[in-house]
C-alpha cells in the first residue's frame, strides 16, 4: 500500500489496520464469491421466466424435443436393429407394402422407402437443435460484436457494417439460400454458419447497435475512460455485457428461423443433409404422397407438427425473455 | 476551509494545474448535409490556478459550463482552445515537482499514466456505475487498468478503501451490485474508485447534488476528511454557495461560459464585488426564520449561449449596466485587490 505518500495523516480507522478480507483461501474465495453471484441472478432470471406461462409452456415443449433428441440412440443401442430402423438406409422387411400404416413395430409406419418414421423424426430432432443452437450463437456473436463497434466508434466503421446490413436485409434470404444451395454443397453445418453469418451481419446487428448506441452514452463509460482503459476494454467488458440480455433474446428468434430455412430448402431438395424433417415431408412429396389428402397422414402429421412445435417454442422462448430482459434492465439502472 | 498551515500550495510555487485561455465550443446541430448553425460557448475563455492540495469550487447557475470544464481538465473532452498543464510530484514522493506537462500532448501510455493522478466524481451516483459489475469490480478496475497488484492485492486494497469511505463491514459490500445499495452508499464507492489511485487531483461534479438531503452532509465531510487525508486537490463543482463554502479553499464563480469573479471563499463571500456573484448570494437560503431576503437582483433566464455578442455576458440581466457596458467586449478578469479577481467595468 502506498498510502504513506500522503503528508498528511489518514483517518484513525484506516491507521488501525484495515480488515483483511476473510483471511485464507483467498483465490478461491473471489471464485466461490463470484460463482455464487452467478448462480443468483441465473435464479431470479429464471423465476421470472418461469412465472410467464408462455416461458414454462416453451420450456416443457422443448424439454420434450430434447428428451426425443436423447432417445434415438439409446433405442438404436436397444431395441432397434440398424437394418430395419436406420433413419436413412433401414427397411422394414416385415411390412407387406410401402408405405405401411402405423402398427405396433412401426408407431409411426414407414416411409415410401420402407424405413421407420418414427426414428427418422427422433434422428432429425438432434440435428435441428444442432442447426439451431450453431446458427444462433455465431449470428450473437457476430451481431453483438459488430453492433457494438459500429456504435462505439461510428463514422465510417458504422456506415459499412449499417449498409452492409440493410443489403442482407434487402435480399430476401430464402432466395439467396437457395442460390447459395446451387453452388455449393450445404451441409448442415455450413448451412447454419451461412444462416448465422447472415443473421449476424443483417437485423440482429442492426437492433443490437441501437442498443449500444444507448450504453455508450451512459456515465460508466465514461467512469470508464476515466480508469485509462482502451477502447477494446470499454467495448468487452463494458458495452457487450450490458448488450448480452438482448443478444440472448436475438438467439431465440434466430432458432426458429434457421429451422424454418432448413425445412423450406430441404423439402425443395436442395440440400446436403442425410435426414431432416424438411427431408422427411420432401421424401412424402416425391412420392406424390402430399396431394393424397389424410390417408397417408404419417408421413407428413409427425415431421410437420415438429417443426410447428420446435419453432414456435423458441419464439416463445423468446418473447418469456423479453420480461426477464427488460424490466430487470430498468430495475438495474435504478 | 481555511488555508491550513504548511499547506502545499503555499510551499510550492509552481501550482498543480494551470489552465489559460480554456475555449470549448460545441456545435448547434443544422441540418444533416448542412453546416452547423451555430455553436454554444459552453466554455469561452477560462484561466485559473490549483494549488497542491487546494480546493476551488466553481460555481454557477445550471448550463454555465462547469461540467464541460471539469470534463476538460480530466480529458474526457479536448478544448477547442487554450492550455491546461499540470505539474504532478515526482513519484518519488515529497521531492520537487517534475516539469509540467501540457495536457493536449498526453496519449497512449503517458495518457494512462495521467489517469492515475487526476479523476472524477460523477454528479450520478447511478449512471456512472456499470449495471452488471459488482462493487469490487467497479473499484478494482482502476487498479487493475493501471495493473497495479494482483486479483488477491486488489481485493485487500478494495476492502480498504471501503473501510475508508465509511462502507462498513467491508467484506459485505464487495460482491453487491449498484443497484443494491442507496444513494449516498453508490456515490461513497463512487468517492472510493476516484480516490483507490491516489490521485493528485480530484474533479467533484455537483456529489451531492442528486442524494437525498440526509446523506448529503455524510458525503461532503468525508470528501473534506479524506482531502486532508490524502493531500488531494479538488475541483468542486457546485451550484450552491452553502456547499462551496463548506468545501472550498477558493471559489471562482462563473456565468454563461465565463469566470467572472474568482476569491478565496471568505472574501467573496464577505464582500461580493461582481454583480453577479452579489445576485447569487442573495438566494442563498438564511438559517433565520426572522431574517427578511431580500428580493432577488436579478431576474430572467439563462439563454444558452450560441454565439453570444461580444459585450459583457452578464449585460442582460445586470442592475449595474452602464453605456460602457454596452458598447465594449467583455470585461477582462482582472485582479481589483490582493487576491481577488473580477471581471466587470464597475468594480
Ligand atoms: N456534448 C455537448 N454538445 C452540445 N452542447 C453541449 C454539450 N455539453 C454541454 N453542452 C452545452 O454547453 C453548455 C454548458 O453545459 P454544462 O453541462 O457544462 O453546464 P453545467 O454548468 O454543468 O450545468 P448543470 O448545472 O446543469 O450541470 C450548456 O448550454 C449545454 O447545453
Ligand atoms: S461589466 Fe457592466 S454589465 Fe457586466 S457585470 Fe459589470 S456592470 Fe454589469
Ligand atoms: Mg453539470
Amino acid at each position: 500500500m502506498r498510502w504513506s505518500r500522503s503528508k498528511g495523516s489518514l483517518l484513525p480507522d484506516a491507521s488501525a489496520g484495515p480488515p483483511r478480507v476473510e483471511p485464507g483461501g483467498g483465490r478461491l474465495r473471489l471464485l466461490h464469491a463470484r460463482t455464487r453471484l452467478v448462480l443468483r441472478s441465473f435464479r431470479n432470471g429464471a423465476a421470472v421466466f418461469l412465472e410467464s406461462r408462455i416461458g414454462l409452456l416453451a420450456l416443457v415443449i422443448i424439454v420434450l424435443f430434447a428428451v426425443m433428441a436423447l432417445s434415438h440412440p439409446v433405442l438404436m443401442g436397444t431395441v432397434w436393429d440398424a437394418d430395419i430402423y436406420d433413419p436413412v438406409t433401414g427397411y422394414a422387411f416385415d411390412a407387406t407394402e410401402q408405405p405401411a400404416p402405423p402398427s405396433w413395430k412401426h408407431p409411426l409406419g414407414t416411409d415410401p422407402l420402407g424405413r421407420d418414421v418414427l426414428s427418422q423424426l427422433l434422428f432429425s430432432t438432434g440435428s435441428e437443435f444442432v442447426l439451431g443452437i450453431t446458427a444462433a450463437l455465431v449470428t450473437v456473436a457476430i451481431a453483438t460484436t459488430v453492433g457494438a463497434v459500429s456504435a462505439y466508434y461510428g463514422g465510417l466503421v458504422d456506415a459499412f457494417f449499417m449498409r452492409l446490413a440493410d443489403l442482407i436485409i434487402a435480399l430476401p434470404s430464402i432466395s439467396l439460400l437457395i442460390v447459395l444451395s446451387g453452388l455449393f454443397d450445404l451441409s448442415l453445418f455450413y448451412l447454419a454458419l451461412v444462416i448465422g453469418v447472415l443473421g449476424g451481419f443483417g437485423g440482429t446487428a442492426i437492433v443490437l447497435k441501437s442498443q449500444a448506441l444507448s450504453i455508450k452514452v451512459r456515465p460508466f463509460i465514461d467512469a470508464a475512460r476515466m480508469t485509462g482503459g482502451g477502447q477494446f476494454r470499454i467495448i468487452f467488458v463494458h458495452i457487450v455485457p450490458n448488450l448480452l440480455p438482448l443478444s440472448l433474446l436475438y438467439m431465440m428468434f434466430t432458432v426458429t428461423s434457421a429451422i424454418f430455412a432448413e425445412a423450406v430448402l430441404s423439402f425443395l431438395g436442395l440440400l446436403d443433409i442425410r435426414m431432416s424433417w424438411g427431408i422427411m415431408i420432401h421424401t412424402a412429396n416425391t412420392g406424390g404422397y402430399l396431394l393424397s389428402g389424410t390417408r397417408y397422414w404419417w408421413l407428413v402429421l409427425p415431421a410437420g407438427a415438429s417443426i410447428t412445435f420446435l419453432c414456435s417454442a423458441f419464439y416463445l422462448a423468446g418473447r418469456a425473455l423479453d420480461e426477464v430482459v427488460n424490466p430487470r434492465l430498468s430495475r438495474r439502472d435504478g | 476551509m481555511m488555508p491550513r498551515p504548511g499547506d502545499a500550495a503555499v510551499t510550492h510555487d509552481l501550482p498543480l494545474v494551470e489552465v489559460d485561455g480554456l475555449v470549448k465550443h460545441f456545435p448547434v446541430a443544422g441540418n444533416v448535409f448542412r453546416k452547423p448553425s451555430g455553436f454554444v460557448h459552453a466554455v469561452d475563455g477560462v484561466s485559473f490556478r490549483i494549488g497542491r492540495g487546494e480546493s476551488l469550487g466553481l460555481v454557477g447557475e445550471s448550463g454555465c459550463g462547469k461540467t464541460t470544464v471539469g470534463k476538460l481538465l480530466v480529458k474526457l473532452l479536448e478544448p477547442t482552445a487554450g492550455s491546461i498543464s499540470f505539474c504532478f510530484a515526482d513519484a518519488s514522493g515529497d521531492e520537487a515537482p517534475s516539469e509540467p506537462v501540457d495536457a493536449a500532448t498526453l496519449t497512449g501510455g503517458r495518457l494512462r499514466d495521467f489517469r492515475r493522478q487526476v479523476q472524477l466524481i460523477f454528479q450520478d451516483p447511478y449512471g456512472s456505475m456499470n449495471p452488471r459489475r459488482t462493487i469490487y469490480d467497479t473499484i478494482a478496475e482502476p487498479l487493475a487498468v493501471q495493473r497495479i497488484g494482483n486479483a488477491l492485492d486488489r481485493v485487500d486494497r478494495v476492502a480498504e478503501i471501503l473501510t475508508l469511505v465509511g462502507l462498513t463491514p467491508a467484506s459485505s459490500f464487495l460482491f453487491r451490485y449498484p443497484h443494491e445499495l442507496s444513494g449516498g452508499q453508490r456515490q461513497r464507492v463512487a468517492i472510493a474508485r476516484a480516490l483507490v489511485l491516489e490521485p493528485s487531483l480530484v474533479v467533484a461534479d455537483e456529489p451531492t447534488s442528486m442524494l437525498d438531503v440526509s446523506s448529503r452532509t455524510g458525503i461532503m465531510s468525508l470528501m473534506e476528511q479524506l482531502a486532508r487525508g490524502l493531500d488531494v486537490a479538488y475541483l468542486y463543482i457546485t451550484h450552491d454557495l452553502a456547499v462551496a463554502r463548506y468545501m472550498c479553499d477558493r471559489i471562482a464563480v462563473m456565468y454563461m461560459g465565463k469566470i467572472v469573479e474568482l476569491a478565496e471563499t471568505e472574501e467573496l463571500l464577505r464582500h461580493p464585488l461582481h454583480p453577479y456573484t452579489r445576485a447569487l448570494l442573495s438566494a442563498v437560503p438564511v438559517p433565520d426564520p426572522e431574517h427578511r431576503r431580500d428580493p432577488p437582483a436579478i431576474s430572467g433566464e439563462v439563454a444558452a449561449p450560441v454565439d453570444p455578442p461580444p459585450r459583457c455576458r452578464f449585460y442582460e440581466r445586470c442592475p449595474q449596466a452602464t453605456s460602457t457596458c454596452e458598447s465594449s467586449p467583455h470585461p477582462p478578469l482582472e485582479e481589483k485587490a490582493p487576491g481577488r479577481f473580477a471581471a466587470c467595468y464597475e468594480v
